[in-house]
């Protein structure tokens, strides 16, 4: 038993950023009976976990990340019973809608491509989605629909994962930044901003675009860059449009999505990003992107173009280098653990992440392939 | 951008007087107006085709308002004036105006800002009742509409503003059922002692108060709102309780209410100038140095927006903040004029300051209203929610609370809830109303269109 | 109809009509929409969320619950809006050509 300053906070596992990933992670790490500090810089989830659009979305991602999808997926499912609220998680459907033959070809094949992987998507064409979901406008030509994906609300669901962690016994800690890591020969010791001291053999590095420097300083850099969603609401109608509905088109300016909320706003985003400011924690919200936005918008769902937006926003999200997230043990340090950098689609994937960082942390293996994840690729 | 045109944003008394003073330095500003007619809202001009007189109009403040329109008239020609406009953005290309579904994107140089300000608003069970409108509201009818809210409306909340308006309903012929002040006379007495320097101003609200006792209308003082009645979906009366915490009730059939009034400081926020909290009125609101300047050098703020002290402060605030802009621009702009204005200025602050304690902002109201009353009649938010937020979830601030419960996420962002919502917070987590910070703004400052264009 | 606002002047303006939620209205030149609504009814709109009826709050365009709509759907706020000879207001949402 190794004897510790009285003055130093312990736990078998530090989690560094209380983003959707430490907090779920945090939960799962106590169902694996291990004793957790989550430590957040400011409040559970306010950064690219409470901005994001809140896609819960498997399709038309990375075929080797369905497994972890599928998993997040399970959980979305369950959760009043697993943290007592649902984050307004809808099974709405998903569909990925085109204008173009190019990408409609590439909706197909990823269709035929994803199957084995478990997830079944419908592909139609623009006519038969129009029966199916009227508000699709005339230009819309190919439709990959995915009735088991859905959306919720990213101001609620990292919260929520954050106070069942806490009931659940792990200690969150919030509005405490974290200044140094080091690792002695057996343990992380974790200084902060406001001179307290934790210590712990396992530790996690989730803090979200912030965690490429944290990662850096321990010798495992990343290409990465920061960057802000440019997203946005409307006004609230009586509830009419069922699933989500994202643009595949792989023109940057015509990629947007949109979703109803049960309550009647319509969220969208998409498009270009803005370059986010890491220091003071912010990305701007470009009105001109707004702008850009509305017409696409409108391609998507013709009607929106009679509505009126109430609220744009941004948030700081990191981007690695191939657009796939840093998820797995350190290929330098042991006990180095690292969920962060999830490119602009970790929302859906945040309890799977969870867990699956809890089983892998607790355990040593998960069945859960995480190979494509792993820093080390870039090393 | 030191080639583009100084901006002013609003055309009242300090968005009239501060364009003044540019042009007759030479300048030619754009002033962008959200009216469709300028005076801004306490000089509001009347449609075109009506024709009561200024003095019907403004009563002792006819000459003043006269004055400001014709002033302005005279600028037309001088001026690139954009009514209808509203700002909603700032990019880094300029300011993002919208007149009707045309987007225009306006590069500044400088820009003043006069926003003006809106009624603070005091949530109370039933206040979103139709018969039930703002105090500011009730005047707009009259001065600009010729309508008066109801046959017989009551007047509720504190304010130099709630014995005006009840005065000009009862001079239209729309006799008050009553005015009820949360300010009590003790509390009243102690802030006319700093008003005691614009006598002028004091006796009208003496006189008002005289005219209204006179023709039965009852003045209550020290009263605590309950409820705004409801009959068939339309104002029906109001219960109070009077300083002795007897429950009264009065019947009518529309209530005109505000408590003060609250800064329109968005675009400051969104062009990132630094606020502070006002403990005299009690409100976040920008820096400025005594000539209007901002934390940032290119903006500068004038008028109700940034500092409560009403009309006349507002035109020497507008000049002052004109002055300030041109200085700064190089242009020469004599010591005197600077202190005289700050002269001028000096003894209007020193009255806010005797406003403001004559009748206080009812804090402790908010933390009392119960569970169920609506706070944000945007999305309809009650006071439980926010206390929802403040207890089991654990929302420290204003903009976590809105995040977790939605006070302050419709339409209006906020301008009608935010500082009670603020209120309901603190008093929920036991800490003073600044420890809850403010609502950050969000671009579109207004709703905005999605089928609108840019318009180069 | 029970009104809501009742003219105490200016009342020798030229009429115009207009219609509201199918029902012809008079009204005067240089009313508002909302005036001239409120003058012959006792609501513009109803609130998303408990469907209660709205009449406007503050009626200088800061509140934003005064939007009523045209019949094809466009949406105005009727504070700051000239009422127009010929408009035709309804005070309800205008559903979408194509609903689910």
């Amino acid at each position: 038993m190794t004897t510790y300053p009285t003055n130093r906070m312990q736990a078998d596992v530090i989690i560094v950023g209380g983003g959707f990933m430490g907090a779920a992670t945090a939960f799962f790490l106590r169902r694996q009976g291990l004793s957790v500090i989550l430590l957040e810089r400011d409040l559970v989830g306010q950064a690219a976990s409470g901005v994001n659009f809140g896609n819960v979305r498997r399709q038309s991602r990375y075929l080797g990340q369905l497994p972890l999808a599928n998993r997040s997926r399970d959980i979305w499912l369950n959760l009043p019973r697993l943290i007592g609220e649902d984050a307004e998680f809808v099974m709405s459907g998903h569909i990925l809608v085109t204008t173009s033959e190019k990408d409609g070809a590439r909706l197909e094949k990823y269709a035929v491509d994803c199957k084995p992987y478990g997830l079944d998507l419908t592909i139609m064409t623009g006519d038969q989605a129009r029966a199916k979901f009227p508000m699709v406008g005339p230009d819309i030509r190919t439709v990959s629909y995915s009735p088991l994906d859905g959306h919720a609300n990213p101001r609620l669901a990292a919260p929520a994962f954050g106070r069942a962690a806490r009931r659940a016994g792990a200690r969150v800690i919030e509005n405490t930044e974290v200044c140094a890591i080091t690792k002695t020969s057996e343990d992380f010791i974790v200084e902060t901003r406001n001179g307290q001291s934790f210590q712990a053999p396992l530790l996690q590095i989730s803090s979200g675009a912030w965690g490429r420097a944290m990662a850096a300083s321990f010798g495992e850099d990343i290409p990465f860059a920061a960057n802000g969603p440019q997203m946005g609401v409307t006004e609230p109608l009586p509830y009419r449009i069922g699933p989500v509905i994202g643009s595949a088109s792989s023109v940057l300016e015509e990629g947007v999505y949109l979703r109803q909320v049960k309550r009647g706003n319509i969220v969208y985003g998409g498009g270009r990003r803005s370059v986010a400011d890491l220091v003071a924690k912010r990305s701007p919200i470009d009105p001109l992107n707004t702008m850009r936005q509305m017409p696409y918008l409108a391609r998507l769902v013709p009607q929106i173009a009679r509505l009126r937006v109430i609220r744009t926003w941004s948030g700081v999200e990191g981007y690695v280098g191939d657009n796939l997230p840093i998820m797995g043990p350190s290929s330098k340090v042991p006990g180095l653990f690292f969920a962060f950098g999830f490119c602009g689609h970790g929302f859906q994937l945040g309890p799977g992440v969870g867990m699956t960082m809890a089983e892998l942390i607790a355990t040593g293996r998960t069945d859960i392939p995480l190979e494509p994840f792993h820093i080390k690729r870039f090393q | 951008m030191a080639d583009e045109p100084v901006i002013v944003i609003g055309a009242g008394p300090a968005g009239t007087r501060a364009a003044q003073r540019l042009v007759q330095a030479g300048l030619r500003p754009v002033v962008i107006d959200e009216n469709d007619r300028q005076g801004g809202q306490i000089y509001r001009r009347q449609p075109e085709n009506f024709h009561r007189t200024p003095e019907k109009l403004y009563g002792t403040e006819a000459a003043k308002a006269t004055a400001l329109h014709t002033d302005f008239d005279l600028l037309r020609p001088r001026i690139d004036y954009r009514p209808g406009t509203t700002v909603w953005g700032v990019s880094d290309e300029g300011l993002m105006t919208v007149c009707g579904q045309d987007v225009t994107i306006v590069p500044f140089s400088r820009v003043i800002i006069a926003s003006g300000a809106t009624d603070r608003i005091m949530p109370v069970p039933g206040w979103t009742t139709p018969g039930a409108y703002s105090l500011g509201a009730a005047q707009i009818a009259l001065k600009a509409q010729a309508c008066a809210i109801g046959q017989k409306p009551v007047f509720m909340g504190t304010g130099p503003l709630l014995y005006l308006v009840a005065w000009q309903y009862l001079q239209a012929g729309a006799r008050p059922a009553a005015v009820l002040d949360t300010s009590a006379l003790s509390t009243r007495m102690k802030g006319l002692l700093r008003m005691a320097s614009r006598a002028r101003v004091v006796a009208n609200g003496v006189r008002y108060m005289a005219d209204l006792a006179r023709a039965g209308v009852r003045l209550h003082a020290g009263i605590t709102p309950r409820a705004i009645e409801a009959s068939n979906n339309q104002v029906s009366g109001v219960t109070w309780c009077d300083s002795r915490g007897r429950l009264r009730q009065v019947s009518c059939d529309a209530v005109g209410m505000g408590y003060g009034l609250r800064s329109e400081t968005q675009l400051a926020d969104l062009l990132k100038c630094e606020f502070i909290f006002d403990p005299c009125f009690t409100q976040w609101r920008p820096h400025v140095d005594r000539n209007g300047r901002t934390s940032r050098p290119d903006v500068y703020l004038a008028g109700d927006g940034v500092l409560l002290r009403g009309a006349d402060a507002a035109e020497a605030a507008g000049q002052l903040a004109a002055c300030a802009v041109l200085r700064d621009g190089g242009h020469s702009v004599e010591d005197t004029e600077f202190t005289q204005l700050h002269e001028t200025l000096a003894i209007m602050n020193h009255f806010g300051r005797g406003l403001a304690e004559a009748f206080p902002w009812p804090a402790h109201l908010a933390g009392a209203l119960p569970d169920e009353t609506v706070v944000c009649r945007c999305e309809n938010i009650t006071a439980g929610e926010i206390r929802r937020a403040a207890g089991e979830l654990d929302a420290p601030e204003m903009n976590r609370a809105k995040a977790l419960t939605r006070p302050g996420m419709g339409r209006c962002q906020g301008r009608m809830c935010g500082l009670a919502a603020a209120e309901i917070l603190a008093a929920a987590r036991n800490v003073p109303v600044r420890e809850v910070g403010r609502l950050r703004t969000a671009a579109p400052v207004k709703p905005l269109p999605l089928n609108c264009t840019v318009k180069s | 109809m029970p009104a809501l606002f009742r003219r105490v002047a200016e009342k020798d303006r030229k009429t115009i009509r207009l219609f509201v939620d199918g029902h012809e209205i008079e009204a005067l030149e240089g009313d508002t929409l909302l005036v001239a609504l409120l003058t012959r009814t006792r609501q513009l709109r109803h609130n998303e969320f408990d469907n209660a009826p709205r009449a406007g709050f503050c009626l200088m365009g800061a509140c934003q619950d005064c939007w009523v709509w045209t019949e094809d759907g466009t949406q105005l706020r009727a504070c700051s809006t000239p009422a127009q000879p010929g408009m035709r207001i309804t005070t309800t949402e205008v559903p979408w050509l194509t609903n689910l």
